[in-house]
């Protein structure tokens, strides 16, 4: 049985399988967590009147967008038209190969992981664009542009924090990357930056926990969420890029912004959060590490979440201020500031 | 502007998106505010002005009214039209029919602060809706009435002498006034 399961054509339809269904049952309840959490954050209930407290809502919805029926409007490019809403999908169920739900829950791990997210990461812009271009609406192309511009600029402080967690880990591998952060919530690298407890030194960078803040805000800004929402912008571009998709094409786009959700928020527990390792020591391996892995990766996703119903939607120079003005010049700070701390000890022990 | 005085802006501003935070997680821990509203009502407000309808007398049971057509008068859209009859052992005149033309009524009360002995009032019947202009441009109040008059006799039970003069109801079925307050 091992050994049929372990087959090559096997694994890549198991994981296919497995991927599809974890992105789409998160696409669906995630839409149903973000609908109740901001009823809870306005003090209403949210849908509850569809099974028992909206459980089915989901599904309503999901039956709503396929019975509806997928139009081209006249002067669509249509073969982008068509194929923007696949692209936009491609890119997250590709992100999600390397990613180590658990010791051995991984579809492929590569030692080139990290880099292998971020590659397929930049694509999703793409998609926006050629969505929002081949709608041929003024709206659609006004959003493309915001898209492409906004994607442009938190891409660049997120790959310099990114390199500064590549200099502390030294590795591309996820999994190793994770391993590293074993034994206990101090030794994640979110902590492990100010003070290293497993060598007993002070860390590489005490800036870590800053780090990932602009991490964090660079992912929401990457996924197109509140308050970086400039694509859809629904009071000003009635919904960008998605103006005129209906159906499922329209619900595709959610499905992926969602799924990019889950990478962005997995990536972000396994580069800070130590992945699959348990906080307190105990309790870790096998389904164990699963458990904890996706605790984390919900509570991130969940606080994206909170976000969208706290902040309203920034202007748009203000984000791109945001990310020219401050982030960036953080990050390479931080940069700076981890080879400095990593480097400088080095120079003087040869040194002296 | 300085770089020291951009880091502290920074900092200054992101503290404010914790206060954000934390006040909307503090909002979404308190208990929700919605009203179900097919499942669950509000009361509604003393001054609401549904339709208007007519009291009873909560002595007797029977509505106030003694159909002295002050409402009628009173009422700029005429859309009141009452009549009343002396019934066999009453002093005056009671109502015996009222209709409404709901359908012109503006709900101005003019016919609630004209009345000289209240006998009517605002009811707090506000999910008023029907597929027929019927239901609404005849609506008999006094059949209202004399509904709540024989549910208000069934939870007010005669004392004995009442249920004596009971047994002399007129032809017409309608009940005589109960001549004292019931002990309930």
């Amino acid at each position: 049985m091992t050994t049929f399961l372990s087959l090559e054509p096997v694994r890549v339809l198991l994981y296919l399988v497995g991927v599809c269904a974890f992105v789409g049952a998160n696409a669906a309840y995630l839409v149903l967590a973000e609908r109740k959490g901001a009823g809870r954050i306005q003090r209403r209930p949210g849908p509850n009147e569809a099974g028992w407290a909206g459980i089915l809502q989901p599904l309503a919805d999901g039956a709503k967008l396929l019975a509806k029926q997928v139009m081209a409007p006249p002067g669509t490019d249509g073969l982008l038209y068509r194929l923007a809403p696949l692209m936009v999908m491609a890119p997250p169920l590709m992100c999600l190969v390397t990613i180590p739900f658990g010791e051995h829950l991984v579809a492929r791990n590569i030692n080139i992981g990290l880099l292998f997210v971020f590659a397929f990461g930049s694509i999703n812009v793409m998609a926006l664009m050629l969505g929002g271009w081949a709608s041929r609406n003024k709206f659609s192309i006004m959003s493309a542009a915001r898209v492409v511009s906004q994607n442009v600029a938190y891409e660049i402080p997120m790959l310099l924090v990114v390199i500064t967690m590549l200099m502390v880990t030294g590795t591309l591998d996820l999994n190793e990357i994770v391993t590293q952060q074993s034994g206990g919530f101090w030794n994640w690298n979110v902590l492990r930056g100010i003070w290293d407890f497993k060598a007993g030194h002070i860390g590489a960078n005490p800036l870590m926990p800053v780090t990932f803040v602009i991490f964090y805000i660079c992912m929401l800004a990457e996924t197109n969420r509140a308050p970086f929402d400039m694509a859809e912008a629904e009071s000003e571009l009635v919904a960008g890029a998605f103006t005129e998709y209906g159906g499922m094409g329209f619900g595709v786009f959610f499905m992926a912004e969602y799924a990019n959700i889950v990478v962005g928020c997995s990536v972000a527990t396994v580069l800070f959060f130590g992945g699959y390792e348990s906080p307190i020591g105990i309790l870790s391996g096998g389904l164990w590490g699963t458990a904890w892995f996706l605790a984390k990766a919900y509570a991130l996703i969940f606080t994206v979440i909170w976000v969208r119903w706290t902040f309203p939607r920034t202007q748009f120079y203000n984000l791109l201020n945001l990310s020219w003005k401050i982030l960036i010049p953080i990050s390479l700070v931080t940069l700076l500031l981890t080879g400095v701390m990593m480097k400088v000890p080095m120079l003087l022990h040869r040194l002296f | 502007m300085s770089l020291f005085s951009v880091i502290r802006e920074t900092l200054f501003g992101f503290k404010s998106l914790i206060v954000g935070m934390r006040i909307t997680a503090l909002e979404a821990a308190k208990p929700i505010k919605t009203v179900q509203y097919p499942h669950d009502t509000l009361p509604m407000p003393a001054r609401f002005r549904g339709h208007i309808q007519l009291v009873l007398d909560p002595v007797t049971g029977r509505p106030k009214c003694n159909a002295c057509t002050v409402c009628e008068k009173a009422c700029p859209s005429g859309c009141i039209d009452l009549d009343g009859l002396k019934r066999e052992g009453d002093k005056r005149k009671s109502v015996s029919k009222y209709l409404l033309d709901f359908t012109k009524c503006s709900l101005c009360g003019s016919c609630v602060e004209a009345c000289p002995s209240d006998a009517i009032e605002f009811s707090r019947q506000y999910n008023v809706v029907s597929l027929s202009r019927t239901t609404f441009d005849n609506m008999d109040l006094y059949a209202k009435a004399e509904a709540e008059a024989s549910e208000w006799t069934k939870n007010h039970p005669a004392p004995a002498e009442a249920v004596v003069a009971a047994s002399a109801v007129p032809e017409d079925g309608l009940k005589p006034a109960l001549p004292s307050a019931p002990a309930a």
